[in-house]
């Protein structure tokens, strides 16, 4: 491994002291840990999705001593996977919505705030509210924001609330929900989707497939017109253009290579064409979190953070530690909730080993399974296995491993649901 | 040889025959544990599974090994495991199914 990592002793020592000095004007959390004895360092945890979630649970669960505090803005988390449905009506946004309790019962702090800025050679965070806390070491799970400045006039359309993305799960996902309900029969919609890479691969397809489905069965004279500005569907391919033409034809209408470059008043516009929308859901693109950015880390194309795959340390600024979609992906790895709930299990184990001044694995496994909603219940998975390649210092799908339903079904439509209820067990705790 | 001389071979030895002194084992001793977790997206916390999936936590290792080598061949019918179980070397499969047999099923 890289000997880079390792916070030399001493080092370590002088932050802890740092700590301390702050005193009662920080929210250190100095408090003795459950399990007793000295704590073997402060970990900070930014962002309670699946990346900071899991990793805060499994530094308290695996580190035992480690002092964990997480950083979140929302009371609650709300799921991404699964919010699809609560577009096309098929679940409530409390049933994709869970309570951080668990996670605070594991010994994990959970504050309520943003992280505004990252003082890297300081090691503190500063948080929104005007307070301090200071790390061993930082986990940075940002998740994505969004370059906005690439689709003309989307900006402003989004800060009106007259159009939502909703590729953040939460309002926005209730939002998009009214406006489908809300619309005369015989209305248009439009989903765009933006060029690879972007949070979720088969998401885009899963909401067409989940609008149409509702439109088909409430609406059956409107129309979902997907504009893609890829050439073809970009995850689960001739699965979702199976679905497409099996329940979806006549509702649906699948175009790629169609980028939509301006929004202006209901008119999405592309090189080739305006069309007009009585609901318009434009996924924009994406890069990692702001944090992300003003921390330092993000040093790939100007969008995502190059990570040593070993401990999911930034290779930009030394012990900050960066999980899931704001990563600048291994190969065919994709940016899934799934895949960052792995790399915090990877950043965990890490972390730990290097409070201790211990080596860290040197063969780490990763794993993703995405399951998308094709109908109701009807559902298809895509599935990979990525073991660490010394050599190459990166993650690698396995050869023969990994593959694709055969056929969307209704077995996979419980598995899927169960999947949900598991991992959301997994990062917080359970309920 | 002296109390002292004694007591500082002691110590040597103790510190010689602990895990942790040993960064080979210390990393071993973490293994199952940590591929193990790879699991737990589906199979809940150390196998603890709720819904349609599998609970994996204290199934003996043999049935559990079993059950891989069945899905790896195709002898189990299966969605997304025989999938999965390709990704995995034998003695990554064994780390995880020692490690889930000695956790505890939800209760």
């Amino acid at each position: 491994m890289d000997t880079h990592t390792f916070l030399p002793a001493p080092q370590r020592r002088r932050w802890l002291a740092a700590g301390a000095a702050l005193g009662g004007a920080t929210l250190a959390s100095g408090c003795a840990t459950p399990s007793g004895g000295p704590s073997i360092g402060r970990v900070v945890v930014v962002g309670g999705g699946y990346g900071g979630a899991t990793a805060a649970r499994y530094l308290k669960a695996w580190g035992g001593n480690v002092d964990v505090t997480l950083v979140e803005p929302n009371a609650s988390f709300v799921s991404c996977p699964i919010s699809n449905l609560v577009v096309g009506g098929y679940r409530q946004i409390g049933d994709v919505t869970r309570s951080y309790d668990p996670l605070r019962a594991g010994g994990v702090r959970v504050v309520r705030d943003s992280v505004s800025a990252v003082d890297a050679a300081g090691r503190r965070v500063r948080l929104a509210s005007g307070g301090e806390i200071p790390y061993d070491r930082l986990v940075l799970s940002p998740g994505i924001d969004f370059l906005f400045e690439q689709v003309a006039g989307l900006k402003p359309a989004v800060d009106s609330g007259r159009l939502v993305h909703a590729w953040r799960a939460g309002p926005q996902t209730v939002t998009l929900r009214q406006q489908l309900e809300s619309m005369a029969d015989g209305g248009v919609v439009v989903v765009s989707i933006p060029r690879v890479p972007y949070r979720c691969p088969p998401g885009p397809y899963e909401r067409a497939c989940m609008i149409a489905s509702y439109l088909r069965t409430a609406k059956p004279k409107s129309k979902l017109l997907v504009l893609d500005a890829n050439p073809e569907v970009q995850s689960k391919k001739a699965l979702f253009e199976r679905a497409f033409e099996q329940h979806y034809k006549g509702v649906l209408e699948y175009r790629p290579n169609a980028e939509v470059k301006e929004v202006s008043g209901n008119v999405a516009r592309t090189d080739f064409d305006d069309v007009k929308a009585d609901v318009l859901n434009v996924v924009p693109p994406q890069r990692a979190g702001d944090i992300a950015v003003q921390a330092g880390v993000v040093n790939m194309n100007a969008r995502w953070v190059g990570v040593d795959w070993l401990t999911m340390e930034s290779t930009a600024v030394r012990g900050i530690h960066v999980l899931g979609d704001a990563t600048f992906s291994a190969p065919a790895m994709p940016k899934s909730g799934h895949m960052a709930n792995q790399h915090a299990k990877v950043a965990a184990a890490a972390i730990i080993q290097l409070l201790k001044g211990e080596p860290v694995s040197t063969s780490p496994v990763v794993m993703n399974t995405c399951y998308s909603f094709v109908t109701q219940r009807d559902v298809i998975h895509v599935a990979s296995v990525h073991q660490y390649d010394a050599a190459d210092k990166t993650f690698k799908t396995v050869p023969g491993s990994g593959g694709v339903s055969a056929a969307a079904n209704q077995l996979e439509g419980r598995y899927a649901l169960s999947w949900a209820t598991n991992i959301w067990n997994d990062m917080i705790g359970v309920a | 040889m002296t109390s002292h001389a004694r007591l500082a071979l002691m110590i040597a030895i103790g510190v010689a025959l602990l895990p942790q002194a040993s960064p080979a084992n210390a990393q071993d001793a973490n293994l199952g544990r940590s591929l193990a977790a790879t699991c737990a997206n589906c199979h809940g916390p150390n196998g603890q599974a709720v819904g349609d999936m599998k609970p994996l936590a204290g199934m003996p290792a043999d049935k559990l090994l079993a059950m891989l080598a069945d899905y790896r061949s195709g002898a189990m019918p299966a969605t997304i495991m025989h999938q999965i179980v390709k990704g995995y070397t034998e003695p990554q499969l064994q780390a995880i199914a020692t490690y889930l047999a000695a956790q505890k099923p939800r209760q």
